[in-house]
């Protein structure tokens, strides 16, 4: 890599612009992913932004178990975010329609119509593990475009309350599940 | 002023060389002071840089037609009109400078606006033809005030030359003057978060409302371009008020230090005011503007009969 695609790299990895999209959830995500803008959790400080147009974003997050309605949209806004892009699944309802299954309404789960990059498990999950899954996009998206990403999903563990997570900009970074809150605050 | 200054203003100082990192510093500084008012720590230092260089890298939608054209044409137009309107400012004394200078810095901070408008029309989005409207609205509000602050300073003093009305020329009433003087850099100060779309007076490029207005379509480099340009009208619009309100020094690097560091009080006061208030509908802000402020303009243009009239 030359010093032009390695500023690229880093610059797409520490500027992700998200668009939030609704996929008939009960909003619990919704509120979840703009706490994780408050001052209290602050994603800013890893240079996140919610966009207004899908045209300036480069991470779509999408929750709920996609309705029949929303299938449609959320194909549409997919194709208006222009690439490098990745989807960032947040809920177990984008991942496997959680306690929704079965429902005649739904179309789900998500990855059954976009390519899914992060999944973000939790009903709601915790601000830390939204910034968590964020970032993490944010890097595949940047080794993605440098050629240098297998096409694989990643699932983002779920995090207890008070386990307060480092949101690295890294896999090494990411504590495991089995890890305790005290050895993750080290 | 010849060739060679024209261009080392242009280019370097306090044109493009100077312009381009006190954009994105400028930029830093307004998102880190919003942040701090809120109680967060906000984006790293070299945030707007970062998002710059990632748009850059970013595809655009395919585009096609006159239409298209004019959607590339408008980001770089404006880009270009507030880089030329930095390279004019006055910032180094005895740097040179032209009869009429003046008139074409005005042009130029109005041309990014008209840019705007245009390119939310050409978008040909629902949400881009509203901000514009809002934008052409908002514009015809506060110009009235700017123009007629600027230009009042300027007729009293018998001259578009910026390098003359950087300083309070020696007047045969000078408390009238200097009060002239002072009334037109607040006056100018009140026009500034609307010129640079910040709170309360942020209508064309409500996100929450309009999807961000007439940037909708824009992605990648041309947004980059719309980013830079506004970064750069922050230093023009700053350094505008910076360059009336410095006290005149003869030593180039006081020149120098005395504008960057009035251009940093700005911006901490503009944000510090944007992040304190909220957004105004479009009749409070029309009024606000035509109402409130027009006191300034009569008082300003009225002054400046006066003392045309003494001298």
């Amino acid at each position: 890599m030359n010093l032009w695609n390695k500023l690229m790299c880093y610059s797409r990895r520490r500027s992700p612009w998200l668009f939030h999209l609704n996929g008939g959830s009960c909003n619990g995500c919704d509120i979840e992913l703009i706490a994780s803008l408050t001052p209290r959790y602050d994603a800013e400080q890893l240079g996140v932004r919610l966009e207004g147009s899908p045209r300036h974003a480069d991470i779509l997050c999408i929750t709920g178990p996609i309705t029949h309605n929303a299938v449609e949209a959320i194909k549409t806004v997919y194709g208006q975010v222009l690439g490098p892009k990745a989807v960032v699944a947040i809920g177990s309802c984008p991942a496997t329609t959680n306690v929704f299954i079965d429902s005649r309404t739904l179309d789900g789960p998500l990855n059954k119509h976009l390519p899914v990059d992060v999944f973000v498990p939790g009903c709601p999950p915790r601000p830390d593990a939204i910034i968590l899954g964020v970032a993490k996009a944010a890097e595949i998206l940047a080794l993605r475009a440098a050629k240098q990403w297998p096409d694989e999903s990643v699932m983002v563990p779920i995090l207890e309350p008070g386990e307060a997570c480092a949101c690295g900009d890294s896999a090494s970074s990411t504590p495991s599940p089995e890890s305790t809150p005290s050895e993750v605050q080290q | 002023m010849n060739l060679t200054t024209a261009l080392a203003r242009l280019l370097i100082f306090p044109g493009l060389l100077f312009a381009v990192p006190a954009a994105w510093f400028f930029l830093w500084v307004e998102r880190k002071a919003v942040a701090l008012m809120q109680g967060r720590i906000g984006p790293p230092f070299m945030q707007p840089f970062y998002d710059f260089i990632k748009l850059l890298g970013k595809g655009t939608p395919p585009r096609s037609g006159i239409a298209g054209l004019l959607m590339r044409a408008w980001p770089v137009l404006a880009v270009s009109s507030a880089a030329g309107a930095v390279g004019l400012l006055p910032v180094l004394p005895a740097s040179g400078g032209f009869e009429g200078d003046l008139i074409l810095l005005l042009a130029l901070l109005e041309l990014p606006s008209m840019c705007i408008i245009a390119a939310g029309f050409s978008s040909r989005s629902i949400f881009g033809e509203i901000g514009s409207a809002r934008e052409a609205v908002l514009s015809v509000s506060y110009n009235v005030v700017f123009l007629l602050a600027i230009l009042s300073i300027a007729a009293s003093q018998h001259t578009f030359r910026l390098e003359a009305l950087a300083q309070i020329p020696p007047s045969s009433v000078p408390w009238l003057a200097s009060l002239l003087h002072w009334l037109g850099i607040l006056a100018v100060l009140i026009c500034l978060p609307a010129k640079l779309h910040l709170n309360p007076f942020s209508l064309p490029n409500a996100e929450q409302e309009i999807y961000s207005g007439p940037m909708v379509e824009y992605a990648g480099p041309e947004l980059a371009m719309w980013e830079l340009s506004h970064g750069l009208e922050w230093v023009a619009a700053t350094g505008l008020v910076a360059t009336l309100a410095a006290p005149h020094v003869t030593a180039g690097w006081a020149a120098i230090l005395i504008f960057v560091g009035l251009c940093f009080g700005i911006v901490l006061l503009l944000s510090v005011v944007a992040s304190a208030t909220a957004r105004l509908a479009i009749d409070t802000t029309v009024r606000f503007y035509w109402q409130v402020t027009l006191i300034f303009a009569v008082l300003a243009i009225s002054s400046a009969l006066f003392m045309r009239f003494r001298s």
